[in-house]
């Protein structure tokens, strides 16, 4: 049948290998699914995060991102005349950028606005936006339409909007909203919504937030009128020139800046944006080579088990093939094409699903970054290098199945193998001999392939290292965040305010309905020197007895009081300055008065996010030579009057936004949570495939080796359940050293992840809670009961007769 | 011996297997009894339907029509639990190929069995009537193929069997060997007084059962008593 379906000639020894095929179909299934989840991982990640790479390299190359940004209190304009001259810079471009507090009808929660003023006769040499919808307002002039669209709200600000914020609060063309822009109430007229290479991660300070944070590009007259700003700048955008020096250039750009109030100039990796895509295609690097690997090996077991076990059953067919004059090399093709046909079978199956998947991966990508182009991109090398690689450690990993039928004698073939060598087990030979006979034959099967039962183990135990560390990620967050948002940031709401101010506002905010506590801080741009080395970064002036805003280490260990006149450093900046404590740094002041100041490093601190420096404010202050200044408050607030409370701060002027600790969770939580619920689903569900795929296939070989010592035991009148339990008790032991090893495992492999996607700014805490391991051993154990079940109906039908005739 | 209780009693029993299209009549209209402390050799050539009638007696088989009974209970439309607990209590079994459990040594493969007997023998003891005393400790693998059968029997007469039910007992075994075995299986019929129903091909090992059923065809062809047993020492072929 199969020769006329097909419509060629299949040799016999092909047609043996199709119905081998179809014999053994749930083996291959349960093998070709571990397979295709491997490839299937591995193209889903390299995929989806390849698509990631080329999109963000078009909308660079098409949108002109900078490569080197810096901002400025206030700059004259022809500023950037001269610093085009500077060594290794071939442009430069200058905007005006505020934050201010964004106002939407009927919406309590604090938005802030980066407001961008760009000039809409010259058009963006670098970081160009692409408009997705609507129309830019720089045609407002000519379109008489849009003229008469302009008279009419004649104090309104036209107004491009990036599209995550857009979309995430409605927004369209021709809609209105309120700015406070330097304490006055704007309306800004929204003409299109945009895309822009500087905000393609939609959120505000590495946490996706797509409500609570947005992008508007205003005319830049508007915004410098408001903010006393002609001819002037504050934010600036440079383009190298091929070749040159990125330090270099950083260098000289920082001390030109400096008289003009400038914060130090930074590269690309310190662009918020930039950075989050960075990190995120370094993770799925890590995870999409990482994960397969682990799927790969446990293949190459499995086949290697299922093979060699077929090659036993099937030796005196193979000593008639020798016998009928096959030469050895198309025997062993013959069984290699099996393993060939499982992987290709597997592979077909896990290109299938990479594809699938990686789509659905793009499309959450494409919630959190934003382009104006993102297609699916599958390079053909992903499926061509994936393929080989599983071909080739399925071949290595059967290799020796596969020259075990060369090596057979067609003469010994033919004579029945001789009983297996068994001993006592190390428990028995240790004087441990009070074991049931049962229990004996469980353990001194698995003494006598130490190999294969060591591997087995491994396999269900590398499941439960997957589940693991699928459930890490939602431990870890949940771990951040309880540390960052309840140690840590123990207020309700922070406010901010745009320059430093006499701390007695913190007397007026103490009076806002429902505020219990206020507490005052101070964040001044730095940059540190130590020797030769020096870092950009900030200080951040807390209370003596911080109560609203503390410091809290990677293990959650709220760090002692500030106290003195000393600074308190992240452990990685510190190294980074080759900083010991008790040792001096020296710390120049960037905004402000220039001034600098040595101050000693009095402790360092493991936190978890960003390079930080802590001081006490009030020495800050004194630092600073500056009166009791503040530019934040954190607000701790009674229970159910947080609404009440952001209502009266938008009524204070002054306050340019309010930091609400829920609502930011809120956001938070509306898309980090899902997307970590899908990984864990996904590596859940490739999880219960590898623990399906051993304990079924190692239930399968065991019961076919054992099928007559089994049926001889049914004879002797050992009922069903007995039987059952000498065969699936192997299973049970093994399954019960897995579990504990395949937790040791996840704990070293979440250890291993939390290195590798670790950087300086930030430490993914390597935490895993009791449940998430709780979770793992139900899901190992569910895939195995499963897999017992199916194996207990066969050994219920073992037919006794039939076994007690042959010799096996 | 006539006047002993039956202990097996069949009557009418008929098997039909199906093997692909083809329906194999092993077993047609057969009539026997067999009574307490008798040794009957089922004699016949392969095919002839012997070993499908000790599978029967045995509880691994159920007939497709006619009736058997172990004394008063039918063994035909036992349940499956029913023929496992039948098995267990009242049944030894010798099989051609040994059935040993290779894992585990000469008396942990009987220990196998008195941990689910209810009332068996010492373990040593039943060793000893094998005489293997000296061996026990060794793995199936050690042992040679006579070893490996007499172990075998000691298995099947350590829980004090109603019947021993010996299948080709001396079919891998050489000559001298195989007298042996048969020798050991004779000695337990007259001294522990079971019931042992033997099959093989071999002509002359007649000699030593109290009645010989021939066998032929899926029939009963004839029944001989023997009025002179002779001991398996003297047997010859």
């Amino acid at each position: 049948m199969v020769t006329t379906l097909v419509g060629m000639r299949i040799s016999a020894l092909d047609r043996k290998l199709l119905r081998d095929l179809r014999l053994m179909w749930s083996q291959v299934l349960t093998i070709a699914l571990v397979v295709a989840s491997g490839v299937g991982g591995f193209i889903t990640s390299l995929s989806a995060v390849d698509s990631l790479a080329l999109a963000r390299d078009r909308f660079y190359a098409s949108g002109h991102f900078a490569d080197v940004f810096a901002s400025v209190k206030r700059a004259p304009n022809a500023l950037a005349a001269t610093l085009l001259a500077t060594p290794g810079v071939a442009d430069v471009q200058t905007t005006i950028e505020q934050i201010v507090r964004i106002e939407l009808p009927g919406v309590a929660d604090p938005v802030l606005g980066q407001l961008i003023g760009v000039d809409p006769q010259v058009p963006a040499r670098m970081n160009r936006v692409t408009l997705r919808n609507g129309r830019g307002f720089e045609q407002g002039t000519e379109d008489a339409q849009g003229a008469q669209a302009m008279r009419l709200s004649e104090q309104a600000i036209p107004t491009l909007v990036s599209a995550a914020f857009a979309d995430a609060r409605g927004l369209r063309p021709g809609a209105r909203i309120s700015a406070l822009i330097n304490g006055k109430r704007r309306t800004l007229q929204i003409t299109g919504i945009a895309l822009s290479p500087e905000f393609i991660f939609a959120g505000l300070q590495g946490v996706p937030d797509l409500r609570g944070f947005g992008v508007f590009w205003v005319p830049r007259d508007a915004l410098a009128a408001a903010y006393d700003m002609d001819g002037a700048f504050n934010r600036l955008a440079v383009k190298l020139a091929p070749g040159a020096s990125e330090n270099a250039v950083l260098d000289a750009l920082s001390a030109r800046l400096i008289r003009y109030g400038g914060r130090e100039a930074y590269g690309r990796k310190d662009q918020a944006s930039h950075a989050i895509l960075d990190s995120e295609i370094k993770q799925q690097r890590v995870l999409g080579t990482l994960l397969p690997s682990i799927f790969l090996g446990v293949a190459a077991f499995l086949l290697n088990v299922v093979v060699s076990r077929l090659v036993a059953t099937q030796r005196e067919q193979i000593a008639a093939l020798k016998a009928l004059g096959y030469p050895n090399l198309t025997i062993g093709v013959h069984y290699l094409k099996l393993v060939l046909a499982i992987v290709a079978l597997g592979l077909m199956l896990g290109v299938l699903l990479g594809d699938l998947l990686g789509r659905q991966f793009l499309h959450l990508y494409a919630e959190s970054f934003q382009f104006p182009n993102f297609d699916y991109r599958m390079a053909p090398w992903l499926p061509v290098v994936g393929g080989g690689i599983t071909l080739t450690t399925a071949v290595l990993g059967t290799l020796n199945a596969i020259l075990a039928t060369v090596r057979l004698a067609p003469a010994e073939a033919m004579r029945p193998q001789a009983p297996g060598h068994y001993r006592r087990t190390l428990l028995e030979r240790l004087g441990i001999t009070r074991i049931s006979p049962a229990l004996r034959m469980i353990l001194r099967n698995m003494e006598r392939r130490p190999l294969r039962t060591a591997l087995s183990t491994a396999g269900v135990a590398a499941s439960v290292a997957i589940v693991v560390m699928g459930n890490f990620f939602s431990d870890a967050i949940d771990y951040i965040v309880d540390a960052q948002f309840n140690l840590a940031l123990r207020s309700d709401v922070v406010v901010w305010i745009p320059e430093a101010a006499d701390d007695s506002a913190r007397h007026e905010l103490a009076r806002l309905p429902g505020v219990t506590m206020v507490e005052s801080g101070r964040d001044v741009a730095v940059r540190f020197i130590h020797g030769h080395l020096s870092q950009r970064g900030a200080i951040q002036g807390l209370a003596r007895q911080a109560e609203l805003r503390r410091i809290v280490d990677i293990d959650k260990h709220v760090a002692s009081q500030l106290g003195g006149a000393g600074l308190v450093m992240t452990d990685r900046l510190a190294d980074k300055l080759d900083l010991r404590v008790g040792q001096t740094v020296r710390v120049e002041v960037l905004e402000g008065q220039q001034r600098t100041a040595d101050v000693p490093l009095t402790a360092t601190v493991r936190d978890m996010m960003g390079l930080n420096a802590y001081m006490e404010r009030r020495a800050l202050n004194r630092l600073l030579q500056e009166g009791d200044l503040s530019t934040q408050f954190a607000l701790a607030i009674e229970r159910g009057r947080e609404p009440e409370l952001l209502q009266a701060t938008q009524q204070m002027p002054r306050v340019i936004g309010a930091f609400s600790k829920a609502t930011v969770l809120r956001n938070m939580q509306e898309v980090s949570a899902r997307n970590i619920r899908i990984m864990s689903t996904v590596l859940t569900l490739f999880a219960t495939v590898i623990a399906v795929g051993v304990v079924y296939n190692n239930a399968r070989i065991a019961l076919a080796e054992r099928t007559w010592e089994l049926a001889s035991l049914r004879v002797l009148g050992f009922t069903r359940a007995e039987v059952s339990g000498l065969l699936l008790g192997e299973m049970v032991i093994g399954i019960a050293v897995a579990l504990p090893l395949g937790m040791a495992m996840g704990y070293g492999v979440v250890q291993l992840v939390s290195r590798l996607v670790a950087s300086d700014q930030f430490l993914f805490p390597a935490v895993i809670q009791p449940a998430t391991y709780a979770w793992s051993a139900m899901v190992v154990l569910a895939a195995a009961a499963a897999s017992a079940l199916v194996v207990r109906r066969r050994i219920d039908k073992l037919d006794m007769v039939a076994a007690l005739k042959t010799r096996e | 011996m006539t006047d002993a209780p039956v202990v097996f009693s069949a009557h009418a029993l008929c098997k039909v297997y199906r093997s692909g299209e083809v329906e194999v009549h092993a077993l047609r209209d057969v009539d026997m009894e067999i009574r307490r402390g008798e040794f009957v050799v089922l004699l016949g050539a392969s095919g002839s339907g012997k070993s499908t009638l000790l599978n029967i007696l045995g509880g691994l088989d159920l007939p497709s029509s006619g009736e058997v009974r172990f004394g008063d209970t039918a063994l035909t439309g036992a349940s499956e639990k029913d023929l496992t607990t039948y098995r267990r209590e009242h049944v030894g079994f010798v099989f051609q190929f040994y059935n040993l459990i290779p894992s585990l040594t000469v008396r942990e493969n009987l220990a196998l069995v008195t941990d689910i007997a209810k009332d068996p023998m010492p373990v040593d003891e039943a060793i000893e009537w094998v005489g293997l005393t000296p061996r026990r400790d060794h793995f199936p693998a050690q042992l040679s193929g006579g070893e490996q059968q007499r172990v075998a029997i000691a298995r099947a007469i350590v829980k004090r069997p109603d019947v021993l039910l010996c299948d080709e007992p001396t079919g891998a075994l050489d000559y001298l060997t195989g007298k042996l075995v048969l020798e050991v299986i004779a000695r337990i019929n007259v001294e522990l007084g079971t019931t042992a129903v033997v099959i093989t091909h071999n002509a002359a090992i007649a000699g030593m059962a109290d009645r010989v059923i021939y066998l032929g065809d899926g029939r009963i062809q004839k029944v001989e008593m023997n009025a002179h047993k002779i001991s398996p020492s003297e047997l010859r072929w």
